[in-house]
């Protein structure tokens, strides 16, 4: 690897292990020190390595100056001898020395605790998400403020007071006990898949920022099928879903970084490796007795992983959206419920059932209406579609739309 | 928004035995009604279906007697709550409910708040 990419490439990797084991070391209250020591020994790196060449394993040469320096900030600051060394378990009162220990278990044990401190619900979802991004994933300021498409004020003032929060909950920073994971890994789960959608629903242009958003959001929910407490039905079925969706990564996002919809992906281009795992992950999740909503979500995902439209995978894509939809009502499940209904049983059926839900504030709403009219009613389907126009933000979607209006006019010629 | 009940009752001694494939369409039908329902945001709660049948009454004087009632040949068989703005709007919900499919009734009953 060329040196100019080595730095950037383990602050990638290594950053938010250390960043890690450092906070829950130190203790909630301490995350900028944390945070602090570990972006130091980067930037010694980057000075030492420029003028030396990079040390023969540099993973390794990270860990013990960030141990140093973790000692050495312990040593000088008095202060924090006094008030912090007492939070740190590992020391005993009669030794100087603290065992800064960066095994890739206790990496791993002190991720998945992070997991749950930055995921915790005191904090509104996209301070959760942009927390997550900081502190478990090594993203800066300025990447996480390019995926939210916002400048970087705003979300420093987020994460500062996100921080503030969990200090002022006195949040701690450690792995929930077996018997309140049920109640605490639900808004982790959220957390994790809003993570993933923000990367693959997003409109920011930036098509490998986005694939790192889905990438990070895989691998914290994988963290958690690692560990035995957390490694949840409803994980691997949140996992699952997300292999599904992720195997159409490529094939949805066209050249110009436009979104090609579904009927129109090349399925050639869906990842097969992605679409077995996740229906390994699936075959997990069908453990147990409860059935979360990423249940249905995967096992609507794994219909559509399936080309050939058949009456039979319309029914069941169907009852799943019912069945998603008496647990938690969302209109994106609304809409995409009346689709399936209109492949399942036929367009006129799905017009009836689609005037019935309400949506008509929804861009969404009216791009449905406009394929339930396409070849029922021409006139109605572009009315509908002019509608969507009109609402769609998004310059992908309004270019979608456009397409959609030329293909009917010209059809209709 | 306000809750309603809704009780489906039907006579089940003239339901015909169905075979496993007609079970299933029925209970395709009434998933995709409470599927409607949802996705309009007006499912307050599911309920239950009850097992078609034998039942029984508890009188006031500790007279327990098979049921549900004698001269009464139908009974409840399941109920469901829908949120709705007003009565209209809830017995327009209840018109699409299975149960009306073959010969049974739907109650619309409002559930009081405190």
């Amino acid at each position: 690897m060329e040196q100019s990419e080595l730095i950037p490439h383990l602050f990638r990797t290594e950053y938010r292990k250390i960043v890690a084991v450092l906070c829950k070391l130190f203790g909630i209250d301490h995350i900028e020190i944390a945070e602090d020591i570990v972006s130091n020994t980067f930037l010694q790196a980057a000075e030492l390595w420029g003028l030396k060449g990079p040390p023969p394993n540099p993973a390794g040469w990270l860990y013990v100056a960030a141990k140093n320096k973790t000692r050495d900030y312990l040593k000088r600051n008095a202060n924090f001898a006094q008030n912090i060394s007492k939070e740190i378990k590992n020391i005993s009162s009669t030794s100087e020395e603290i065992e800064v220990d960066l095994s890739d278990q206790n990496i791993s044990d002190s991720q998945l605790a992070m997991i749950f401190v930055t995921c915790h619900p005191c904090n509104p979802p996209e301070a959760q998400i942009g927390l997550a991004l900081n502190l478990l994933c090594g993203f800066g300021i300025d990447e996480i403020a390019s995926a939210f498409l916002t400048n970087r004020e705003v979300i420093y003032k987020r994460l500062q007071r996100a921080k503030e929060k969990l200090r002022e909950e006195k949040i701690k920073i450690e792995q929930p006990t077996v018997g309140e994971i049920d109640n605490r890994i639900s808004p982790v789960l959220m957390t994790l898949y809003l993570l993933f959608n923000e990367g693959y629903y997003s409109a920011s242009e930036d098509v490998t920022l986005r694939k790192d958003l889905c990438l990070e959001a895989m691998r914290l929910a994988y963290l958690l099928t690692e560990h035995r407490q957390t490694n949840k039905p409803e994980v691997y079925a949140l996992l699952s879903l997300m292999c599904f969706h992720s195997s159409r990564f490529e094939a949805r996002i066209g050249r110009h970084g436009e979104t090609i919809l579904y009927y129109e992906q090349d399925n050639e281009l869906w990842n097969q490796d992605l679409i077995t795992r996740g229906e390994y992950f699936l075959n997990l999740a069908s453990q147990g007795n409860k059935l979360s909503k990423f249940h249905f979500e995967a096992a609507i995902a794994y219909w559509h992983t399936i080309k050939e439209d058949t009456k039979e995978k319309w029914e069941n894509v169907l009852q799943l959206y019912n069945e998603l939809l008496i647990i938690e009502y969302s209109p994106m499940a609304a809409l995409n419920r009346t689709f399936a209904l209109s492949r399942a049983y036929g367009k006129e059926q799905a017009i009836a059932e689609a005037e019935k839900i309400n949506l008509s504030g929804n861009h969404l709403y009216h791009c449905l209406m406009g394929e339930l009219y396409d070849g029922v009613d021409n006139s109605k389907a572009l009315i509908h579609l002019q509608q969507a126009l009109d609402l769609a933000k998004s310059a992908a979607d309004r270019n979608i739309i456009s397409y959609k209006i030329f293909q009917l006019n010209k059809s209709s010629e | 928004m306000k809750d309603f009940l809704l009780v489906f009752r039907t006579d089940f001694s003239k339901m015909p035995q169905a075979s496993p494939e007609q079970m299933q369409a029925m209970a395709k039908r009434w998933m995709d009604w409470f599927g409607s329902i949802a996705a309009q945001n007006k499912l307050g709660d599911r309920g239950n279906r009850l097992v078609p049948g034998a039942g029984k009454v508890v009188k006031s004087d500790n007279v327990v007697t098979d049921g549900p009632y004698m001269e009464i040949k139908e009974s409840i068989g399941g109920y469901a709550i829908v949120k709705a703005k007003s009565f209209d709007e809830a017995a327009e919900l209840a018109k699409g409910c299975p149960v009306l499919g073959y010969g049974g009734n739907v109650e619309v009953r409002e559930v009081m708040t405190m």
